[in-house]
């Protein structure tokens, strides 16, 4: 269809390219590409940068069309080597992947202004897109200002920019983003938050940062490694527990299958919790647990009950019906010091941590029945015994550990002797069981840094951790670091965090990435935490309790309004301070000048006839008086647009000009 | 299909006969016209709704995903792309037309117009004019208030200025700010230029007569500034006045004679268009001429601008 020529003409998008519009839209597509960079395979994002480079390049030497053949096998190749990477065209990662893929063939294609145009709106969209993955706030700042590019590509497509300097493009962009920036927080706290997502809004489920729900001798190993948050917890009263009670129990793994440790059945059977003997006032604290696309949520040892909406497990674990796809709040109370069904363990369960694969580990087995013959009853003496091993058998705790054969305990106790907190859980608690001690291995955080400045407590993904619990006759459930028993520790160089045994390796920069991490924290409550229920209360100083969806509709539209009339107002305001005119300048201070003497231009009295009577009335300085007048007349009425060398020779002659009073 | 297509461009043309009349600067207005906020309009452009659209999705995305780093980036984004709306409209307001004179132009071609603007120190780059749907930037520096555009012409004659609409779509090209001014003033266009037709007709005119030949030729009365030498005494004494003699040449720049009357089996305008054609080359090659019109009116002879001006003038507004 036609569009009437006068609201909407077609001016300026038919028009080619410029070598400045198209230079910028590479760098935005650049940026788009290093905004998802962390997601995709480094080739591929290496390919489709080295294609905006050969692009750039070819357009810049022979400005010709990039045949279509080759655009229409890039726009098959892209798809197909994302199905290729990740099995599917579905789903986040391959998702974003394939969108950056297009963006780079419509810039193959971009030949016109019309083109240009759509690319920067396509590359706006995957740059949000890229904030689905990451909602730190460094990263939001990041990819807030790769708006930038995209604005000046927008801002060169028009007219008016010097050819040679590229500053002028961003600055409209970079101003009008900085202006706008109140009424874009306005329009974030306003804008009405859907309570239920539209669509299927959850994330894939695949193993990203976090625990998995399985522990395999080497799981941990890159998550000991990642400095990523796993969750910050404020503690009621502004002190956290000692730090040798700091042990976060997420889940508990029952069942081994010779190689590697899940939950099983018992952890997900909806028996009731057995009750908890509590000695000391409950710690309360509220938790912020970061997307862990999981359904553990994590407690201090050991929780007393479950906050609401989620189920406590038969050993005490917190499990959310939904995975955690978002950032979470919860408010626990624990018991550190308890006791955990002392008297009797339920059948069930005592079956569930006595059960070990056959045909694994014989040589485990010889060792716990040993133990167990010298003990007799005692159990506590064979926990001792399997802790002593550990402390004095020449074991070593070390993240780069070797890998283990089919008989990995075995091999663990009696070659390797090397490996770090999933290893030691995991051969102690196949000894306890081998000797008839009821034992479950429980994987989470331990440690933490606690920031005294804002009072809380952060745990890094760093701070996995995997312990023992074994029930002993008469106290319970008792928790078992074995970990903590090994003497000797090999600090890796992997630049993890390693907390696993209370220190470690931490980087030199790590201190100042704890104590930074307020900010961050503060960008998680505030920002990213900001949600339907906290949007609800938003009007509370203005004494209404509850905004429904319609107040805040009406609040954005009257903010609206008001930024634009503000906007209007400033955007008529003419020039202030108009330019000073130089030479009127100038003649006012001859004028001065002339008056301290006692020659007052008269009023109506024009400058020929001024300046002639001042050379009358001094005539010593006659000649020099007459100069100036004619080189004023110039100036002021005979050259349209007199040039500026002038004017300052003119102001000069002015300043040197000193008038003596005439003795009469 | 066709009726569809042409039921739009109807609809299409009626709007833009309409909505001028809608608003203001439709009726001839006197300058200094100046753009205040009551008469300039603005529009999202294409690029514009498509952007709000994108944004529409982006928001609609982020809500969904409850993901408010992604909302806080739409926002500002949304907000950076709205406020440019004021800078759009900030091109045009406050324009102020001061005068506008046109230069002599042939019909069918370009005319120049020069548009003077009043000097208020500030940079627009990105304003257009538009004449007729011609549409053609007019960038103005801070400090330069002066620009010029070209109108197309039609007929010969007397021709209002046609209404300027001037437009920008600065700075992100997703909106489009205008305003129509219509001024109250006329331009003389010169007649089309047609010129495969015949060379003028050669006439065997007279022989020039002037005071500077040799051969006699007759008497005339006596002009001042004549020379006295030429002064006919005899015959004058037989008169209340002076005469003088006149002579004969044949001079090397003898006036071409270009005659309405030279060119009959034509209709008026090609005539018209034939005559403005000799005109311009005799001008052009510093000969000088004598243009004869319908009604015997003759001007010249002559060969510089005031008369080339006088013929095509002449010409330009025959009935």
């Amino acid at each position: 269809m036609k569009a009437p020529a006068i609201p909407l003409g077609t001016h300026g998008a038919t028009e080619e390219l410029a070598p400045p519009a198209f230079n910028l839209l590479c760098i935005t597509v650049l940026c788009v590409l290093a905004a998802h960079a962390p997601h995709m395979p480094a080739w591929y994002t290496a390919i489709l940068a080295a294609i905006v480079a050969a692009r750039w390049w070819q357009r810049r030497h022979q400005r010709g069309r990039v045949s279509a053949w080759l655009r229409i096998g890039l726009l098959v190749a892209v798809p197909a080597a994302v199905i290729a990477v990740y099995g599917t065209p579905f789903g986040r990662e391959p998702g974003a992947a394939i969108v950056c893929g297009l963006l780079v063939v419509k810039l193959l294609e971009s030949e016109r202004a019309r083109d240009a145009r759509m690319a920067i709106g396509f590359a706006c969209f995957i740059l949000m897109s890229a904030l689905l993955f990451d909602q730190g706030l460094a990263f939001t700042i990041i990819v807030g200002l790769m708006l930038l590019p995209a604005l000046a590509t927008l801002r060169a497509l028009e007219p008016g920019l010097p050819e040679t300097e590229w500053w002028p493009a961003f600055r409209t962009g970079t101003a009008l983003l900085g202006v706008s920036l109140p009424a874009a927080l306005l329009g974030f706290l306003l804008i009405p938050r859907l309570a239920t997502p539209l669509w299927g809004a959850q994330g894939n489920g695949e193993a990203r940062t976090g625990m998995t729900d399985r522990m395999a001798p080497g799981d941990l190993h890159s998550l000991l490694t990642d400095n990523a948050v796993a969750m910050r917890i404020g503690f009621d009263g502004g002190v956290p527990p000692q730090k040798s009670q700091r042990y976060f129990r997420g889940m508990v793994l029952w069942s081994f299958d010779g190689r590697a440790w899940e939950p099983g059945a018992a952890a997900r059977r909806p028996w009731r919790p057995a009750p908890l003997g509590v000695h000391d006032p409950l710690t309360r604290y509220d938790v912020t647990l970061l997307a862990s696309h999981r359904h553990w949520m994590f407690a201090l040892d050991m929780p007393v009950d479950a906050p609401e909406g989620v189920v406590m497990g038969p050993d005490h674990t917190l499990w959310s019906s939904k995975t955690i796809d978002q950032t979470v709040h919860y408010r626990v109370a624990s018991a550190v010091d308890y006791q955990l069904a002392p008297e009797r363990l339920d059948p069930r369960l005592r079956a569930a941590a006595l059960a070990l694969p056959d045909g694994f580990d014989p040589g485990a087995r010889a060792l716990a029945e040993r133990w167990r013959n010298a003990a007799g009853n005692n159990d506590a003496a064979i926990v001792r015994d399997a802790l002593a091993l550990f402390h004095d058998g020449g074991f070593v705790y070390d993240l780069d550990a070797p890998p283990l054969d089919r008989n990995s305990i075995d091999d663990f106790l009696f070659n390797t002797k090397t490996g770090f907190c999933e290893h030691y859980a995991s051969a102690f608690t196949f000894l306890m069981r081998a000797a008839g001690i009821p034992a479950r291995v429980v994987v989470g955080y331990q440690g933490g840094y606690w920031n005294a400045f804002a009072h809380y407590l952060l745990i890094r993904q760093s701070d996995a951790h995997a312990w023992s619990e074994v029930w002993l006759a008469g106290r319970g459930w008792v928790r078992v670091d074995p970990t903590a028993a090994v003497s000797r520790v090999v600090l890796a160089d992997t630049g993890g965090a390693a907390s696993d045994v209370g220190g470690g390796n931490r980087s030199w920069w790590m201190p100042w990435q704890n104590r930074l991490d307020v900010i961050n924290r503060w960008w998680g409550q505030t920002v990213v935490g900001f949600d339907a229920l906290s949007q609800e209360h938003l009007f509370r100083p203005f004494g209404i309790e509850r905004a429904t969806a319609q107040m805040l509709g009406i609040a954005l539209a009257i903010a609206v309004f008001l930024a634009l009339g503000f906007g209007a107002l400033l955007a008529s305001l003419r020039p202030r301070h108009k330019p000073r005119d130089a030479l009127a300048a100038a003649q006012l201070r001859l004028q001065k000048r002339l008056a301290h003497i006692g020659i007052v231009r008269g009023i109506g009295e024009g400058p020929r006839d001024f300046y002639r009577r001042t050379a009358t009335e001094l005539s010593d300085s006659a000649p020099t008086i007459n100069r100036l007048a004619v080189e004023y007349l110039a100036l002021r009425y005979a050259l349209a647009e007199p040039p500026p060398e002038r004017i300052r020779a003119f102001l000069r002659a002015v300043r040197n000009f000193h008038p003596r009073r005439v003795v009469k | 299909m066709d009726a569809a297509i042409r039921e739009r461009e109807g609809l299409a043309a009626r709007l833009r006969r309409w909505l001028p009349a809608l608003a203001r600067g439709r009726r001839p207005e006197a300058l200094p016209v100046t753009l205040d906020r009551n008469r300039v309009y603005i529009v999202p452009t294409r690029a514009g709704l498509g952007f709000g659209v994108l944004l529409a999705t982006m928001l609609i995305g982020a809500l969904n995903y409850q993901n408010n780093a992604a909302l806080l980036l739409t926002c500002m984004l949304g907000a950076t792309l709205a406020s440019s709306m004021l800078l759009t409209w900030r091109e045009l307001h406050d324009l102020t037309l001061r005068s506008l004179h046109a230069d002599h132009g042939f019909c069918d071609a370009r005319l120049p117009i020069h548009l003077a603007f009043a000097d208020d120190r500030r940079a627009r780059p990105g304003l257009h004019v538009a004449l007729d749907d011609i549409e053609q930037p007019c960038p103005l520096r801070a400090g330069v208030s002066r620009a010029t555009a070209t109108a197309p012409t039609e007929s010969r004659g007397w021709m209002p200025i046609p209404r300027l609409r001037f437009f920008s779509t600065l700075p992100f090209g997703l909106f489009r700010a205008w305003s129509w001014i219509t001024p109250d003033q006329y331009v003389l266009v010169y007649p089309r230029i047609l010129r495969d037709g015949q060379p003028p007709a050669h006439h065997d005119d007279p022989r020039e007569r002037t005071t500077g030949g040799d051969e006699f030729a007759g008497l005339r009365e006596y002009h001042v500034g004549d020379p006295i030498r030429h002064v006919a005494w005899k015959a004058s004494a037989r008169h209340d006045h002076l005469l003088v003699r006149e002579f004969e040449r044949a001079a090397p720049g003898q006036p071409l004679r270009f005659d309405w009357r030279d060119l009959p089996g034509l209709d008026r305008e090609t005539r018209i268009s034939r005559l403005a054609a000799w005109v311009c080359d005799a001008y052009a090659a510093a000969r000088p001429w004598t243009l004869v019109l319908e009604d015997r009116r003759t001007l010249g002879p002559g060969s510089d601008a005031a008369h080339y001006h006088h013929c095509l003038t002449a010409l330009a507004e025959l009935p």
